[in-house]
């Protein structure tokens, strides 16, 4: 077994029965992204992570180390890392040195990470296809032709390509499960506010949060012990006791209720990606657990309220990228509104414009009531549906996406894009945590299975997916090196 | 109803953002597009329900009133694309 398919429990067990070094390690991924064409990366911090490795490797030598201790990990390029660029995929932030640390970015600092560098991304998280990057497009390791999913595209393509162990990820309205699903590794969505949003690079604040993207639920549980807790920095952060992820791990799911919104299984669901989503749900049958059908009735609804509530939101939150404080400054202004309108017209990309104009619209005079507060009061009753739901299971299951990874370039209007997120969005809009897990394949192509759970709940999921993943060898599977 | 391409050229301009001529006609095509997504909406009865302002329905905390950030204007202004005596600069606005 090569260092680039072993989890971070294996690194682990590995760095400390001194089998390898962190420096050992982490070369071997620096050399590994050094050969890749992936473009999972916009920023590699060679240096940087050498010098967090030898750091980790005595702190080994010492005896005093955590589990995270010198494991080499992509951080999306969403969060501020201080001294080192960070630009969330957007021309406007090609020059941002970040002269601070997102409280994320800080906490894998403590656990001494090593960080090999900013992982590619849609631009401002804003993306299904990680196709919207100013970096260009990622691809996706098990067929070069094909999306990796988005927004956080690069970092699904760096776990599964084996150019990094785990990565981080944020999830607004799929970002971390879609593209865990379409490249075939584990991604966990937590529950609003578990996780700090300071210094992540705000995209839609009632829905953002971050997330680990790791081979294994086990792995996933053991990042989340490190990026989860409250933070006096971020005001809707939540004052919520962090468990120990991994102690659940191991229990039984004899007895669980599964849920299936038959809503999530209509028309428009390609039938290969149903048939492996199925099988999953049986295999947890085998295991002891129970399926009920159950309805979302207004998760239908979920796109249009998703793409009304997350533009204004971005329209107020972009507001900031005008060229003045930092970023991209047009050349020679010749007044102030020339300064504003050429900065921000030639720093920001198509797809994020689009959304800011969708933004200003909906939020503007008399057409806030019809479009803002109409959208508001829809994610009141998808909200709702899931109250409703959770009374009677203890998990909703479903796809992540309704296809495979498409090809490259082959999406070419909004739309249709937006409704690939069918089946992610009603999780954020409802603030609830959900999981991305390998399920299958179809035409060798990841299908990943998507869990939804109640608020809090995200050591249930965790132990579900991991019980999964004891009986199943599909998060296991690595693509055909070229 | 459907926006001219003059109402997004206004749109456009209050987002402060300038659209070529290309982008105007994509931007009109795709936007109609959108909203025609958004007028889904309108299906769903939503007369006695409480628009959603927060996920898990918090409030925001208060803290007490007292300096907690350091002065970091170096820091932060080294970034900037134009300072001056610790201000930033931007164009002239009142001669």
């Amino acid at each position: 077994m090569s260092i680039h398919t072993k989890t971070i429990a294996q690194l682990a067990q590995g760095l400390r029965d001194k089998e390898f070094s962190s420096v050992e390690i982490t070369q071997h991924y620096l050399d590994r992204i050094k050969q890749s064409d992936l473009n999972a990366f916009i920023t590699v911090t060679d240096e940087l992570a050498m010098q967090q490795a030898q750091t980790a490797d005595e702190k080994i030598a010492s005896g005093s180390t955590g589990i995270l201790t010198g494991i080499p990990y992509a951080h999306k390029d969403i969060f501020c890392t201080q001294g080192v660029k960070t630009s969330a995929g957007s021309k406007m932030l090609d020059n941002f040195i970040s002269p601070y640390d997102a409280t994320v970015s800080h906490q894998l600092n403590q656990a001494d990470l090593v960080m090999l560098g900013k992982a590619n991304m849609d631009e401002f998280a804003m993306g299904s296809s990680n196709e919207n990057s100013f970096y260009g497009a990622v691809k996706n390791p098990w067929d070069k032709n094909k999306i990796p999913g988005g927004s956080s595209g690069g970092s699904a393509a760096a776990v599964a390509g084996g150019l990094s162990c785990f990565a981080t990820g944020t999830d607004t309205g799929g970002s971390i499960r879609q593209p865990a699903s379409l490249c075939g590794i584990t991604g966990l969505k937590p529950t609003y506010g578990r996780i700090s949003r300071y210094g992540m690079i705000a995209y839609a604040s009632s829905l953002d949060q971050a997330g680990p993207m790791t081979k294994t639920a086990e792995d996933a549980a053991i990042v989340l012990n490190a990026m989860a807790g409250f933070d006096a920095k971020d005001s809707t952060s939540a004052e919520q006791e962090v468990p120990d992820y991994t102690a659940n791990l191991t229990d039984s799911i004899q007895g669980l209720t599964i849920g299936l919104p038959k809503e999530f299984f209509s028309e428009g669901l390609d039938d290969e990606v149903a048939t492996q989503v199925m099988n999953a749900v049986k295999e947890f049958e085998a295991m002891g657990a129970t399926v009920k059908e159950i309805t979302l009735p207004n998760s239908a609804y979920a796109i249009p309220t998703y793409y009304i509530v997350a533009p204004c939101e971005c329209s107020s939150n972009l507001s900031r990228m005008d060229g003045v404080r930092f970023g991209h400054r047009c050349d020679n202004p010749k007044d102030l509104e020339d300064l504003y309108l050429r900065s921000r017209s030639e720093g920001l990309g198509a797809e994020v414009k689009r959304r800011i104009m969708i933004g200003a619209y909906a939020l503007s005079a008399g057409y806030y009531d019809a479009y803002y507060l109409k959208a508001q009061k829809t994610r009141q009753l998808i909200s709702e549906d899931f109250k409703t739901a959770f009374k009677d299971v203890d998990v909703i299951m479903g796809p992540v996406s309704p296809t495979t990874a498409f090809d490259l370039g082959s999406v070419k209007d909004p739309v249709s894009m937006y409704l690939a997120d069918i089946y992610t969005l009603s999780a954020n809009l409802a603030g609830l945590p959900g999981m991305s897990i390998p399920a299958g394949f179809s035409n060798k192509l990841p299908v990943g299975l998507q869990l939804i759970g109640n608020y809090w709940s995200e050591s249930k999921l965790l132990n579900i997916a991991h019980q999964f993943q004891l009986q199943t060898d599909w998060h296991t599977q690595t693509p055909q090196e070229s | 109803m459907s926006l001219s391409e003059q109402q997004v050229t206004q749109i456009a301009y209050l987002a402060r953002l300038s659209l070529s001529e290309a982008e105007l006609k994509d931007n009109t095509k795709d936007l109609n597009a959108i909203l025609g997504l958004a007028e889904q909406l309108g299906a769903i009865d939503t007369d006695d329900i409480e628009p959603m302002a927060h996920p898990l329905h918090m409030t925001q905390r208060l803290r007490t009133d007292e300096v907690t950030e350091i002065d970091q204007s170096e820091n932060f202004q080294s970034i900037a694309p134009s300072t001056g005596n610790k201000h930033y600069l931007v164009p002239t606005v009142i001669e």
